[in-house]
């Protein structure tokens, strides 16, 4: 018997720095992994632990009982077991280790190469891929036996080949899902040589999900060659767990024991590879959140908190918590939107704005909750009601308009219908009166061609054209209160220039009260009667527009008007000014 | 003058369309820049507008169709991967998204010596290098064992940055460096870019949909508009008195941070886009 390849233990190489510690932190995890190296220990030493040769008979032993001599008992050629058992792990593990490595040595280059080049290496080993999984792996097995002769390690390179499509494809996939992100590029123009780019950064790509792979590979080689021994494939002379299977099954009425050790074994050994190959996916995707129902804690009670009914929309003391409360973003914030009257919320990323606006539609995203405070419409309490008294308060009452447009659309509804449904919903019309609302508005917010929009799938339009259908979506139903979230953002100057324009139009002539969500100053001086300065999940300033420009009372609120480059001269002006060519 | 140390002439860039003998996509139609040693030439225009695809030709991303590319009068539109080697001492990129152009699984460290490996710098060398270069980004010296992740966008982009200027290269394109990043943290960058030029002499092609932005940081602007360049010039005179009508609009529909200007700016605005459509309609009879 030749020397055991060692297994490429699945947490050999950690895909990333974490993953073998969450790996050891998951109990099934653990277990597995344990069996796992005690199943490979017990075959390595396997001449040390057996109690006699595998292939020692003696009449006395045949179907002999459990005993000191024999801890599994005798077969029926009165050889022992235990020992048969473990020579029989030999044959079956490094049966299976020359399948996964055939089927990598195929499937890891092709699939880079592929993944990484395209073309026509792609069209080609892919065509190839597809011709060999179509083949019926057991029937191409028996018959090249034929033709190679019965060797059982030759069946397995045969069948690690059959395999290789697998990883192949995985590989692929992955290699082509970030041949196109830009730390490749930059990896390009650093001047680094393909091999050195396959090696350094897809490698380490395709790493965890091919040690995943190869833990299932190796518990479907083993079974599939244990198949094939059991047929009487393999070398009669030689202990194997599926040789012991066919024997056990010959005695199977005389001693079930014969059958039921190889059979424990194959089991074990399978289920353990599976359950390491099932721990290490779920550490190598601990970062992809598991799916938990939107706002699984019930909202506070209404009520704590006094709320004025003057204003069309107040805030008091609003704190909006994530992870079960223990994260607070959002730290006691209190804000009135008047009836018509913009209201612009202005600071940075991670300053808590957005959850401002988001918690007065109840569209926190999972995992936030409002943990104290009072939000009113029109002096009617909001948090802590019933989702469809919400529904109705939403797009009736409360219109919203996203930052990114185009995936605010669902692209497989026709634009007309989407916003029609909402109308009909809300307003209760009929669908041809629905349909004149609708191509009404869409004329409304200045699209040249309501009937053609009216019958575009979202992916026709611009991001422009898009933003201004969301608009009129938001305004369908003649809300009190619109939430525009960052609506400019995404678009460019020219067309932002357009639709504050629009939104100004429609705010006056229909009396909207506004809240806007933004980061840029320019917007707020542009539309916004009142401006909010957030910072850190506080409101640090208030007032009106042209004080907060003119006389900003907060440090943070000064720091970043100052450091807005709209006033500054250009860099040719400064570099004359200093005349020596610096700026 | 300074010779140009990069001259783009007549450029023409296409994609292939999808769909047999379709037309192939044509993003740039005749483009001709030229950036000398040591100045900034911002590169303006709206989305869509071709400005990245000329920022990514010039550094062999995007399949060059006509037209040359000549640096440090060589021409490089057709250059071979070997050829590219050779240019990336030279010519370097920092991009748009500070959170994709890093590779997540890699340590600051790691990236930052990868450009150096090329150029043959031995280990321990390499590590001064590095050092010296989170140094001049400004970045803690224990960044180096960090991975990018762990980072702000700000300071990934200082990262991205210290591996563009690794192998001190004479030109650096910048794709839209500080569209991602806050206020506070696009101006701080901007001030790192300006010093780090004055200090390596290094040029940047500056390639912004930001008027603001680019009037802070270059010395020339040039304008596109549908893959083609409408208008070339003096930074400050193309930021504040444009010719184009494009770069007229552009420039009035960027809001002014302060309520009474803009107010004007905006009337401004209508009054520019009333005017120009007359002329479009008067041309059009």
């Amino acid at each position: 018997m030749s020397q055991l390849v060692p297994i490429p233990a699945p947490t050999a190489v950690p895909a990333r720095r974490g993953v073998i510690s969450k790996v050891v932190h998951d109990p099934l995890g653990v277990i597995s992994l344990v069996a796992l190296l005690l199943i490979v220990l017990a075959t390595v030493l396997a001449a040390v632990l057996a109690p006699q040769d595998p292939a020692r008979s003696s009449l006395d032993d045949i179907f002999a009982p459990i005993s000191a001599a024999h801890p599994l008992g005798g077969d029926s050629a009165g050889r022992d077991l235990l020992s048969r058992l473990l020579y029989g792990a030999q044959v079956s593990l490094l049966g299976a280790t020359i399948a996964l490595l055939a089927s990598l040595v195929i499937g890891l280059p092709a699939g880079l190469i592929a993944g990484y080049y395209g073309r026509t290496f792609d069209s080609v080993s892919s065509w190839a891929s597809n011709l060999l999984q179509a083949l019926p792996a057991i029937i191409v097995l028996l018959a090249l036996r034929t033709v190679f002769g019965p060797s059982i390690w030759t069946s397995m390179v045969i069948f690690g080949v059959i395999l290789a499509p697998g990883a192949y494809r995985l590989v692929r996939a992955t290699v082509s899902g970030v041949r196109n992100e830009l730390y490749i590029d930059a990896a390009l123009v650093s001047g680094l040589s393909d091999t050195r780019i396959i090696a350094r950064h897809m490698l380490r790509v395709v790493r965890g999900p091919l040690i995943m792979h190869s833990a299932m590979v190796l518990a479907i080689c083993i079974n599939i060659q244990a198949g094939l021994e059991f047929l009487g494939f393999g070398d009669p002379q030689t202990a194997s767990w599926g040789s012991m299977l066919n024997e056990g099954f010959l005695n199977i009425f005389q001693a079930p024991q014969m059958l039921f050790w190889p059979g424990l074994a194959l089991f074990l050994t399978s289920a353990a590879l599976a359950l390491v190959a099932s721990s290490l996916r779920d550490a190598l995707q601990a970062g992809a959140a598991k799916p938990v129902r939107r706002r699984s804690v019930k909202a506070p009670p209404a009520g704590n908190g006094a709320v004025p009914s003057d204003a069309l929309l107040s805030v008091r003391d609003l704190r909006v918590a994530y992870s079960g409360g223990s994260v607070e973003v959002v730290h006691g914030v209190s804000l009135d939107v008047a009836h018509g009257e913009v209201v612009g919320l202005v600071g940075e990323s991670g300053s808590g704005k957005t959850q401002v606006a988001l918690s007065v539609l109840d569209l926190l995203p999972t995992g936030g909750q409002v943990t104290s405070g009072a939000i009113a419409l029109a002096g009617e309490p909001l948090l802590g009601r019933s989702a469809s008294f919400l529904r109705t308060v939403r797009g009736h009452r409360i219109g919203y308009i996203p930052q990114e447009p185009l995936s605010n659309l669902d692209p497989s509804f026709r634009i007309g219908n989407q916003l029609s449904e909402v109308v009909r919903v809300h307003l209760g019309l009929s669908r041809a009166a629905a349909r004149d609302r609708v191509l009404d508005l869409l004329a409304r917010v200045g699209i040249p061609d309501p009937a053609r929009t009216y019958r575009a799938f979202p992916h026709e339009i611009s991001g422009g054209m898009a933003q201004r259908v969301l608009i009129a979506g938001a305004v369908s139903c003649d809300p009190e209160l619109l939430i525009a979230d960052e609506p400019t953002t995404a678009l460019d100057v020219t067309v932002q220039a357009d639709i504050l324009d629009l939104l100004r139009d429609l705010q006056q002539e229909k009396g909207l009260g506004v809240l806007f969500v933004t980061h840029d100053f320019g917007v707020v001086a542009d539309i916004c009667d009142r401006v909010l300065v957030m910072r850190q999940g506080e409101i640090v300033e208030d007032g009106p527009a042209e004080a907060i420009f003119d006389t900003p009372q907060h440090d943070y609120t000064r720091s970043l008007l100052g450091s807005m480059l709209d006033g500054r001269p250009a860099r040719l002006a400064r570099v004359k000014a200093t005349g020596d060519g610096r700026a | 003058m300074p010779e140009s140390l990069l001259e783009v002439r007549d450029l023409i860039v296409e994609y292939p369309s999808k769909g047999f003998r379709a037309q192939p996509f044509r993003a740039l139609h005749g483009v001709s820049i030229n950036v000398k040693a040591g100045e900034t030439v911002g590169l303006v225009g709206e989305s869509g507008s071709g400005k990245t695809t000329l920022g990514r030709a010039i550094l062999g991303l995007a399949p060059v169709t006509g037209g040359s590319i000549r640096f440090e009068d060589r021409e490089i539109g057709h250059a071979s991967r070997r050829e590219r080697r050779g240019l990336a001492r030279e010519l370097q990129v920092v991009f748009q998204d500070p959170y994709t152009s890093l590779n997540p699984s890699m340590t600051v460290g790691d990236i930052l010596t990868e450009p150096l490996w090329i150029t043959g710098v031995k280990r321990q060398a390499a590590k001064a290098q590095v050092r010296e270069l989170l140094d001049k980004v400004q970045l803690p010296k224990d960044a180096v064992d960090r991975y990018a992740r762990e980072f702000s966008g700000g300071q990934r982009q200082r990262v991205a940055i210290a591996r563009a200027l690794a192998l001190r290269p004479k030109l650096v394109v910048c794709d839209e460096p500080v569209s991602a990043l806050d206020l506070s943290t696009q101006a701080t960058v901007l001030d790192l870019l300006i010093e780090l030029q004055e200090s390596l002499g290094v040029a940047y092609l500056f390639v912004s949909h930001d008027l603001g932005v680019v009037r802070y940081i270059s010395h020339r602007v040039a304008v596109m508009y549908r893959g083609e360049l409408v208008e070339d010039g003096d930074g400050d005179v193309v930021t504040s008195r444009p010719e184009h009508p494009y770069t007229q609009r552009l420039l009035l529909a960027a809001p002014i941070p302060d309520p009474i200007r803009q107010e004007a700016n905006r009337a401004n605005r209508h009054r520019l886009l009333a005017q120009q459509a007359e002329q479009d309609e008067q041309a059009g009879l």
